[in-house]
């Protein structure tokens, strides 16, 4: 114990007397974690606040096109801007001066209010039990809106376009079908046949047992979890670079003559490492609390949830430690322990779902996001943020991480004692 | 105190056997000087009496411990000072020899004494907690071998242990060392310093390619070799005057 004891007080020494990397080990989390939320949050907010210039090439001219421009323009989303020629229009998107491109074709009201009465005689014709006059099917083609995207364009951002407008031209469709009938059936325009309110509509409700307890995620609730994790994985730089450092300096040699095993000096580095981790989250946690809400971003909400977050932060800096350590065995040079950590670290932060869900993924990547304990880490937090678990829950995601602690320092404990006998 | 029986390392795809069949024996008290070109196996050997290397074959015993099984007690009992400095730069001197002292399983009062002891023996006592990135070759060095001998080990491996440092420092380096032999400590010393050698050990052993060529007093190899006035000239006329370089 004496021994481990000491090896963890020359760890706090050495890593205390490195000014500048303390610094680096504390502040670039933070840095990322706010940069990330402001910029996840800030693109929300454009999307809800700010307005998009897309261009609008009119060849139509008629109620449909106009329809579909009091709607976008209802939408606050968008700012419309006319173009007459469809080639200039297609050109600046192309450009990237204009995210998008909308092209209503020629003609496109006087066809849809064409088809739409063929279809509404024929069918009263057939209530009028006239069955000589059968629906008849316009000899009119589709007609075809054109979308032009920026290459540059994130896919989310196509298809949320693009199921926008498709929303909107079947209302546009539904609409002129009722008027349609309304002009058959009646007269007097003023006259109500039919209610043309949306019957069906939908609300967001939390899945919880307790609705006070599970409250809608923002975007704080994502961000702090994923990329403190992110960040607690990102110690196995600093304390592989240590390591490798250590043989460098021969002082990992002299260790080795030294009657104490290399599991306690393992010890050592994991005691001081794990409480880094732990106070990297600490930070995390308070700049969620309290610096967020100065920055204009959503507050994150850890009420009635600390001692459980640091429980699930205490086994995921171990796992990140295990790591840390095995890669800092087996490095020769800071020139293979660095790009390989730092590479790693993002590739795990990608299979656990750090960046795209898990559920999103191709097949193949789920099966393999099985395996990397950045997943296990954040599923674990989730648990904890968004679905108020109890501890029982949490254990199997626990069990993977300090499983995982323990193979790879077994590794790197066996991979050292292999070395003895080169 | 040092039994070596066929001792043999061969390293993983190399061609030749770094240390080959070596028999040697080492008495309690002694002085013995390893000495060799480079590439002789110097190193190799001392690796493995300090339990870094695993041998291929052969065994070794120290005060009748073995390697094998008795690890922990056998290094306990020894003390390395290696060819680098092996300290931490940005510790102070004080810091590091508490945490190596600490190894060996000193602590408190009796751990503070023996560094502050030794510091002042070799002059570093004002420096104490100044950072070893400050100090000199020389200072280094002697911290260095502080670091192997405060838990007053009985045999002490010295891998060129004034190599790199001023005459001053060498001579502080060197007195103290006969101190610690006169109290007791065996030591095993190789260096490139013929003269030092010389001077310093009771008994050498000459190695080339892993075996020993020849070994006794200094002063009996000089009279054994014709024409050879001192242990360099034995040095060469035993192992030649081609280039030993090795990559």
């Amino acid at each position: 114990m004496h021994k481990l004891w000491a090896s963890a007080t020359k760890e706090f020494l050495l890593l205390t007397r490195d000014f500048g990397g303390l610094a680096i080990l504390f502040l670039m989390p933070l840095l990322l974690v706010i940069t990330i939320t402001t910029i996840q949050d800030g693109t929300f907010k454009t999307l809800k606040e700010s307005k998009i210039p897309i261009l609008l090439v009119d060849k139509d001219k008629g109620s449909v096109s106009e329809q579909i421009r009091e709607n976008m323009a209802a939408a606050q989303q968008f700012e419309i801007v006319p173009q007459e020629n469809e080639r200039k229009a297609q050109q600046l998107v192309q450009n990237g001066d204009y995210q998008l491109a909308i092209v209503i074709p020629e003609n496109l009201s006087s066809a849809l209010n064409r088809k739409v009465l063929e279809n509404v005689e024929g069918i009263l014709s057939k209530f009028n039990g006239n069955d000589a006059e059968a629906i008849q099917t316009s000899a009119n083609s589709k007609k075809e809106v054109k979308l032009y995207f920026d290459p540059a364009t994130q896919l989310s951002f196509r298809n949320s376009i693009k199921s926008g407008i498709n929303q909107m031209v079947s209302k546009i469709e539904t609409e002129s079908i009722y008027k349609a009938f309304q002009e058959e059936l009646t007269d007097d325009p003023t006259e109500e046949i039919f209610d043309t309110q949306p019957f069906i509509t939908f609300s967001e409700i939390a899945p919880g047992d307790v609705p006070d307890k599970s409250a809608i995620p923002n975007s704080t609730q994502h961000n702090i979890p994923a990329w403190t994790l992110f960040a607690i994985f990102f110690i196995i730089l600093p304390l592989s670079i240590n390591m490798v450092n250590e043989k460098n300096l021969g002082t990992f040699v002299r260790l080795r003559t030294n009657p104490v095993s290399y599991g306690t000096v393992l010890g050592g580095k994991t005691i001081v490492f794990l409480t880094v981790a732990l106070i990297q989250f600490a930070l995390m946690l308070l700049v969620g609390v309290f610096l967020f809400p100065i920055l204009g971003l959503p507050e994150l909400s850890v009420a009635g949830k600390l001692p459980m977050l640091f429980f699930v932060a205490f086994f995921a800096g171990l796992a990140a430690v295990g790591l840390g350590l095995l890669l800092g065995t087996v490095a020769k040079s800071q020139e293979q322990s660095a790009p390989f950590g730092a590479t790693f670290v993002v590739i795990l932060a990608a299979l656990g779902g750090v960046w795209v869900p898990v559920f999103a993924m191709p097949k193949f990547m789920q099966a393999l996001s099985n395996v990397s304990p950045m997943n296990w880490g954040l599923s674990a937090f989730y648990d904890v943020f968004l679905r108020n678990v109890g501890i029982l829950e949490l254990l199997p995601e626990i069990a993977l991480l300090f499983l995982f602690f323990l193979i790879t320092t077994g590794i790197a404990i066996f991979y050292n004692e292999r070395q003895i006998a080169v | 105190m040092i039994q070596i029986n066929q001792l043999s390392k061969k390293y993983k795809n190399a061609e030749r056997f770094s240390v080959h069949n070596l028999d040697l024996v080492i008495n309690e008290g002694e002085v013995f000087g390893i000495l060799g070109p480079n590439g002789a196996g110097k190193t190799t050997l001392i690796s493995m009496l300090s339990s870094l290397l695993k041998p291929t074959s052969g065994s070794f015993t120290i005060d009748g411990l073995s390697y094998q099984g008795q690890m922990s007690r056998l290094k306990q009992m020894i003390g390395i000072v290696p060819q680098e400095y092996a300290l931490y730069p940005t510790l102070t001197a004080f810091e590091n020899l508490k945490y190596f002292g600490s190894m060996y399983g000193l602590s408190g009062t009796v751990l503070t004494q023996k560094i502050n002891e030794h510091l002042d023996i070799l002059g570093l006592k004002p420096f104490s907690h100044k950072k070893i990135k400050t100090f000199s070759g020389g200072m280094k060095r002697r911290i260095n071998l502080i670091a192997g001998i405060l838990h007053q080990p009985k045999v002490l491996f010295l891998d060129e242990p004034t190599v790199g440092v001023d005459v001053q420092s060498k001579n502080a380096i060197m007195s103290f060392l006969k101190e610690l032999n006169k109290n007791g400590t065996t030591i095993l010393y190789t260096s490139h310093h013929l003269n030092e050698a010389e001077e310093f050990c009771s008994r050498i052993a000459i190695i080339d390619l892993g075996t020993i060529i020849c070994k006794g007093k200094p002063e009996e190899l000089i009279r054994k070799e014709p024409e050879a006035k001192n242990l360099e000239e034995v040095f060469l006329a035993k192992t030649g005057k081609a280039l030993r370089d090795y990559a």
